[in-house]
């Protein structure tokens, strides 16, 4: 007994020395549930896989929230090595200069090659600057896509419709056919953002923001979206679009019932519709405009990307390449993209999840990553813009009201023309100040 | 009487110091703050700031959304201080006359108190759900069309109810207890005088509890203004959009949701001086009312 007491208290002391001689690195994320443990499950495989290094994640609430208390930790000088920030936050993180390394030095400092081309081809500028170094490391990426009720389209005799003019031919008789023909989950980020995407159409100045916030503009107040607002609330008015309220849940769940034909939401829905839909559903691209020339690209990537914080020691930042290299390695991608439903965002990943027949058994899944793995055109490759969470609060404001009757497309936009210029200048004498 | 008298010069300061130390540094020192950041644009991980004067300000005052949440703000406190201040006197006078089972019926009413605003948001979010909210299908058999989320309207009932539910429970536990401390015999010899009991509260009862109604209403006015930002929260699910939305909510919408610190800190030093004349108001004006003993 004694014996088995020494030697078990001899392997404790040796593993918390172990422990003890392993760099500590911390990764901050706002992935909570189901997400979260598959974030544990993968920091302990790497954990596992060397002795170098030992990465913590920890779960911190939101996007906004984690960004906000990476933010406030940054300022009091305890922020962690990895934080993880959303697409609507990455220019408030990319335009401070000196608070991130960008992932593509980082690597290269430890001798690894980032060669964008592995990389999916909506993925590859999204977190990138101008020149297209990679600043965020990709990580958790979606894209806006159609998930179709396949009762309500055979009781209708229709096929899913691949633009919105197909859309109008067919939301007559899904309507009599006793369904809401279309509804939406995120507005901002599937009629605004994607739509700029998908149909190609500028979205800022500056290069969508890409050259600096100093002088970006919002282009919003364009003939081209408001001709696509006009029509969203001719077809409200009309009873082909339902509207639930802005949270994506409120939306979600008359489709989960049954009573939706048409559901546009995230490209990593479909694992949680399979558990909760009541009927039947499969999944193809989000439709475009067959009216605008060029239309029909790839769509942006939602979801976050990993940044590596600024001011840390060089042994820690050795550790947040390695886990990087780690996280992009086609093992790991299929594993995170198999669990969570978000895309691989590396061709070799995607590869292997084809072999392994994944998509076979579930194409659904394969649906978000061919849309992003369209070709490619000048303005779908991603936006900067900066105070972007509060641009989005005001979209979805004006949307409202418009969506209400209580005001005219003309309206909505000039007020979100406006008030978005507003903030994208404030934005700018902010980074001005910093530099 | 015999008054008492520190032997020392510093002994009250001293004692005062744990209470002073306090306030400095949780609510002197961080208003400070404010007041200096209101007047500078801020990047947000404090790389750099610059000064621009009353510019900030400027924003706040020619937006017109700032003036809407305002409105909301204001109209939010008086619907929610009336109704809970009314409505807990009403059931506390009720409970007081109880006699058989009294303390079941008191629970019954207090133990909401235990529930913390966002939880009762939580509550108050899925019984006006859009979709599966009972409240919502009963309105909808009266033939209310209603939609929490999308009807500006709407939204602003559900969350009044809200607050309200919430804050009946602390104001009953006062008036009931401001009710047993009115002398037996004050009441007795009201009863011999009159025999109207709705005209024996307003006369006698009433004003015997001024003083804890005046409390009350300073008490509910924070409540509304101040605490229910966890309920406008919570009920929003965290989509401002077209919502109704208190001041307080926009502050942190602003500078937590949106990282925009310089803005942010106008926002709340406008609203410190709503605070600042708020309290001058009730205690000037109101209090000279109100008669203690």
């Amino acid at each position: 007994m004694i014996k088995r007491l020494v030697s078990f208290s001899i392997s404790l002391a040796l593993l918390s020395n172990t422990a003890l001689a392993a760099t500590e690195i911390t990764w901050w994320h706002g992935m909570g549930g189901k997400l979260g443990d598959v974030v544990n499950e993968i920091a302990n495989r790497y954990n596992a896989s060397q002795a170098d290094c030992h990465l913590t994640p920890a779960f911190k609430g939101t996007y906004e929230e984690t960004l906000t208390a990476g933010i406030a930790a940054f300022r009091a000088g305890e922020q962690p090595n990895i934080l993880q920030v959303f697409d609507a936050g990455s220019a408030t993180i990319i335009n401070a200069k000196g608070a991130v390394i960008p992932a593509q030095d980082l690597l290269e400092q430890e001798g690894v090659k980032l060669n964008p081309d592995d990389y999916i081809d909506g993925v590859r500028n999204f977190y990138a600057d101008a020149s297209g170094k990679f600043i965020g490391m990709p990580f958790n990426s979606s894209s806006p896509i159609m998930y179709f009720n396949k009762e309500a389209l055979a009781k209708a005799g229709v096929e899913p419709p691949k633009t919105w003019e197909e859309f109008e031919a067919i939301a007559p008789k899904l309507k009599d056919a006793g369904y809401v023909p279309l509804v939406q989950s995120h507005m901002p980020w599937i009629f605004v953002e994607n739509f700029f995407s998908r149909n190609n159409v500028q979205f800022a100045s500056n290069d969508n923001g890409y050259k600096g916030a100093e002088g970006t503009k919002i282009l919003i107040n364009t003939p081209e979206i408001k001709m696509h607002w006009t029509h969203v609330k001719d077809w409200k008015d009309k009873g082909w679009f339902g509207f639930y309220g802005v949270p994506g849940p409120d939306n979600q769940k008359p489709f989960e019932e049954g009573k939706v034909a048409l559901f546009l939401a995230s490209s990593g829905a479909f694992g949680g519709l399979a558990k909760t839909a009541s009927m039947p559903f499969g999944s193809t691209f989000l439709p475009y405009w067959g009216s605008i020339k060029g239309a029909g690209v790839h769509s942006f990537i939602g979801g976050a990307a990993l940044f590596a914080m600024s001011g840390k020691a060089a042994a820690e930042n050795a550790c947040t390449a390695k886990f990087f290299s780690f996280l992009t390695s086609p093992e790991i991608q299929y594993y995170w993209h198999k669990e969570t439903g978000y895309v691989p965002v590396t061709k070799a990943a995607y590869e292997l999840a084809k072999a392994d027949g994944y998509y076979a058994k579930t194409p659904d899944a394969e649906t978000g990553i061919k849309q992003l793995s369209l070709p490619g055109a000048e303005w779908d490759k991603g936006y900067r813009m900066g105070f972007y969470v509060q641009i989005r609060d005001v979209m979805n404001r004006e949307f409202v009201k418009l969506l209400n009757g209580d005001e005219s497309v003309d309206a909505a936009f000039a007020t979100i023309e406006t008030d978005s210029n507003a903030l994208l200048e404030k934005f700018a004498k902010t980074t001005a100040a910093s530099n | 009487m015999k008054r008492v008298q520190f032997q020392s010069r510093w002994v009250p300061y001293v004692l005062l110091l744990p209470q002073l130390t306090i306030v400095c540094l949780f609510f002197l020192w961080p208003a400070g703050e404010a007041i200096r950041s209101s007047f500078y644009l801020e990047d947000p991980f404090g790389f750099g700031s610059t000064f621009v004067g009353l510019d900030n300000f400027k924003t706040i005052l020619s937006d017109p959304e700032y003036f809407k949440a305002a409105a909301f703000t204001a109209v939010f406190t008086f619907l929610v201080a009336f109704f809970a201040l009314s409505l807990s006197l009403l059931l506390a006078v009720k409970a007081d006359k109880v006699v058989k089972g009294a303390t079941v019926y008191k629970t019954l009413i207090i133990w909401v108190y235990a529930v913390a605003p966002p939880v009762t948001g939580l509550i108050g979010a899925m019984l006006f759900d859009v979709n599966i909210g009972p409240f919502t299908h009963l309105a909808h058999d009266f033939g209310w069309d209603m939609r929490v989320g999308v009807n500006y309207y709407d939204t602003a009932f559900a969350m009044v109810v809200a607050a309200v539910w919430n804050q009946i429970p602390i104001n009953f536990i006062y008036f009931l207890s401001g009710l047993q401390s009115i002398p037996k015999a004050v009441q007795e010899a009201a009863s011999i005088d009159c025999r109207s009991s709705f005209k024996r509260f307003w006369t006698v009862t009433f004003p015997l509890l001024a003083p804890t109604g005046f409390f009350m209403l300073v008490i509910n006015i924070t409540y509304a203004m101040f605490d229910t930002f966890g309920l406008v929260d919570v009920m929003t699910k965290n989509e401002p959009a077209n919502n109704p939305v208190t001041l307080v909510y926009k502050v942190y919408a602003d500078g937590f949701r949106g990282n925009d610190l310089g803005g942010s800190s106008a926002q709340s030093v406008v609203l410190m001086i709503v605070v600042f004349a708020l309290t001058i108001v009730q205690f000037r004006f109101v209090e000279r009312r109100v008669h203690y003993n």
